[in-house]
């Protein structure tokens, strides 16, 4: 019995086992040594010892910019997006009546597909006739360049990951309905404020989701680019991603970020030696994510198991 | 007195969040059915309504030929994630062997992983089998598990007892009969919720077409077609809006027919297990 079960399970998880290899540890050894590599796809690739990294730590001209940026993305996005949902979850919870309605407007727009979500955006936030400007103007406020303008593109940006961030609204309502409720009724009986019971019930009781939620957000801004490049080529006005004339990561290199400079190097310059280090440095830094991620006891360890 | 007042300022929060969440769909559908001259004015409202701009993208881009590729990927993308997930999540959440362990810990490596770091090799193994081009290096890794949806399969399965699954083992029944006749009909939530994910991400997927399909147009799916319209027609603002408009409505509306398994499999994503 045991072991036509052993077996049955091996059969099961044959085909994973090829995907894994296939997919998965091969191409992650070959990102590695074509990162000592110099290879345009018409040679073979040939060994340059450390050079790529040489180049791309001292040399490379935009890596500081997309570092810079793709850090932005992960300090400002990403909180952002969490506190932001938090919020409207927490506002959700509160609702007596029509609850159901708006968590459906609220999860609404993160059905946009990323480049239609992106390309519409540019226009609403188009600085001269765009709504969001003439709303602005309404309050007599001058609206900012938006997309047009280097220190006005990410936080633009924002706000688009903002509008689409139903699915994380979503996620954290349910963890604050599953706070129990014995929790709070126990607190207003100590006579706690509602920021004291936030703070001490709400918080603790869905930071395992809250963690899941930042770390999983970090992630996603590691790998940021469909958003950056639509954003960055429609503002512009270019039918290219990178018109040569331009920095890449239009206006002005503001929306360049890692996964953006590697697609330029790799395949749009077919430098696959070169953009496989700059793999590598994506890697390093999702790993490191990665491991605050499953060594927390609290967080994905108690999500998992 | 203190209670309604805290009616009321909720609901305003909520009705300021939702109008602020609505109004961006509401300006893109206005723009879409502007005359030509119109769009790009401070002139919101339509003057005319010209909702024949929604049948003129079809003439002017290859709209219907994105179409039907976007639609194909998506539902391959579908069948092929569902049909590989099963067994796979199955076999993580229900035998307790060494190395199903490691197994599950891979997987959430894998889920982590940003595509990125694999994106160079992979397109050369693409290439050395000539396959680039096609939609087959997007969803051929799909039928060998991904990992994401191994990963909500398992989490949901180990929420279903296991009580039936043996019932039926004393009966006689083999591993595969037990996988598609007793646990597979308990599973239905969370395959609803696994198989609509991945029909809007391939909907959505913009980096993968881009990587293995920028060069034959004729293979180009809605994402990467749409991002090009926009350059064709950078002034056209209307024509643009239009086509996002059809980009985006099926998806709207199979939430709407979906919707409780959807919000059910969102949930299922952040909730332990």
């Amino acid at each position: 019995m045991l072991r036509r079960r052993r077996i049955a399970a091996l059969l099961f998880l044959t085909p994973w086992l090829i995907g894994v290899t296939v997919f998965f540890l091969y191409p992650l050894g070959m990102t590695v040594y074509l990162s000592f590599t110099r290879y345009s796809m018409l040679d073979q690739p040939e060994l340059v010892g450390f050079r790529n990294y040489e180049y791309l730590f001292t040399k490379d001209p935009y890596l500081l910019q997309a570092i810079r940026n793709t850090g932005w993305f992960i300090a400002i996005m990403v909180p952002a997006q969490v506190l932001f949902a938090l919020g409207a979850a927490q506002v959700l919870t509160k609702l007596k009546s029509g609850a159901g309605f708006f968590r459906t407007l609220f999860y609404l727009p993160s059905l946009a597909p990323p480049v239609a979500a992106t390309i519409a955006f540019v226009f609403l936030f188009n600085p001269a006739t765009g709504p969001v400007n003439q709303a602005l103007g309404f309050f007599g406020i001058k609206g900012p360049l938006w997309f047009t303008d280097p220190a006005w593109a990410k936080p633009g940006l924002v706000l688009l990951a903002l509008w689409g961030s139903g699915n994380l609204i979503i996620i954290l309502l349910a963890a604050l309905l599953d706070v129990p409720k014995e929790l709070y009724e126990a607190a207003a009986l100590d006579g706690a404020s509602g920021t004291q019971s936030f703070r001490h019930v709400t918080l603790p009781s869905i930071s395992p989701v809250l963690l899941f939620a930042v770390v999983t957000g970090m992630i996603g801004a590691i790998q940021y680019f469909t958003q950056a490049v639509v954003a960055g080529s429609v503002a512009s006005g270019s039918a290219d991603i990178t018109p040569s004339a331009q920095l890449p990561g239009p206006p002005e290199g503001s929306t360049l970020t890692l996964p953006y400079w590697l697609f330029v190097q790799g395949f749009q310059r077919y430098n696959m030696g070169y953009a496989s280090a700059l793999a590598v440095v994506i890697f390093v830094i999702s790993l490191a994510f990665t491991v605050v991620l499953l060594r927390r006891k609290s967080g994905f360890a108690q999500v998992t198991s | 007195m203190n209670a309604k007042l805290h009616w009321v300022a909720t609901h305003c929060v909520a009705i300021a969040i939702a109008a602020a969440f609505i109004m961006p769909l509401i300006f893109i559908g206005l723009t879409a059915v502007m005359p030509d001259e119109q769009a790009l004015t401070p002139d919101l409202w339509p003057k005319s309504w010209e909702w024949g701009n929604l049948a003129t993208v079809f003439r002017t881009a290859p709209l219907s030929r994105w179409l039907l590729n976007t639609v194909i990927y998506a539902v391959l993308a579908t069948i092929f994630t569902l049909v590989s997930a099963v067994p796979t999540a199955y076999a993580l959440a229900r035998y307790k062997l060494r190395g199903t362990n490691i197994a599950f810990l891979l997987v959430v490596a894998m889920m982590l992983l940003p595509p990125q770091v694999l994106v160079v090799p992979m397109y050369l193994i693409w290439a050395s089998l000539g396959l680039t081009g096609s939609i087959w290096p997007l969803v051929i890794p799909l039928l060998l598990g991904d990992a994401f949806s191994i990963f909500l399969l398992r989490q949901f399965l180990l929420t279903i007892p296991e009580d039936y699954a043996d019932a039926a083992r004393i009966d006689g029944c083999g591993e595969l009969r037990v996988l598609l006749r007793v646990v597979l009909p308990m599973m239905k939530p969370a395959l609803a919720a696994v198989g609509l994910f991945t029909f809007f991400y391939a909907w959505n997927d913009y980096y993968g077409p881009l990587i293995y399909l920028s060069e034959m147009p004729d293979q180009w799916t809605l994402s990467i077609g749409l991002a090009s319209f926009k350059s064709v027609h950078s002034v056209q603002w209307n024509l643009t809006m239009a086509a996002t408009v059809i980009v985006m409505a099926p998806l709207i509306i199979l939430f709407f027919f979906a919707q409780k398994a959807f919000i059910e499999g969102v949930t299922l994503t952040g909730v332990k297990g």
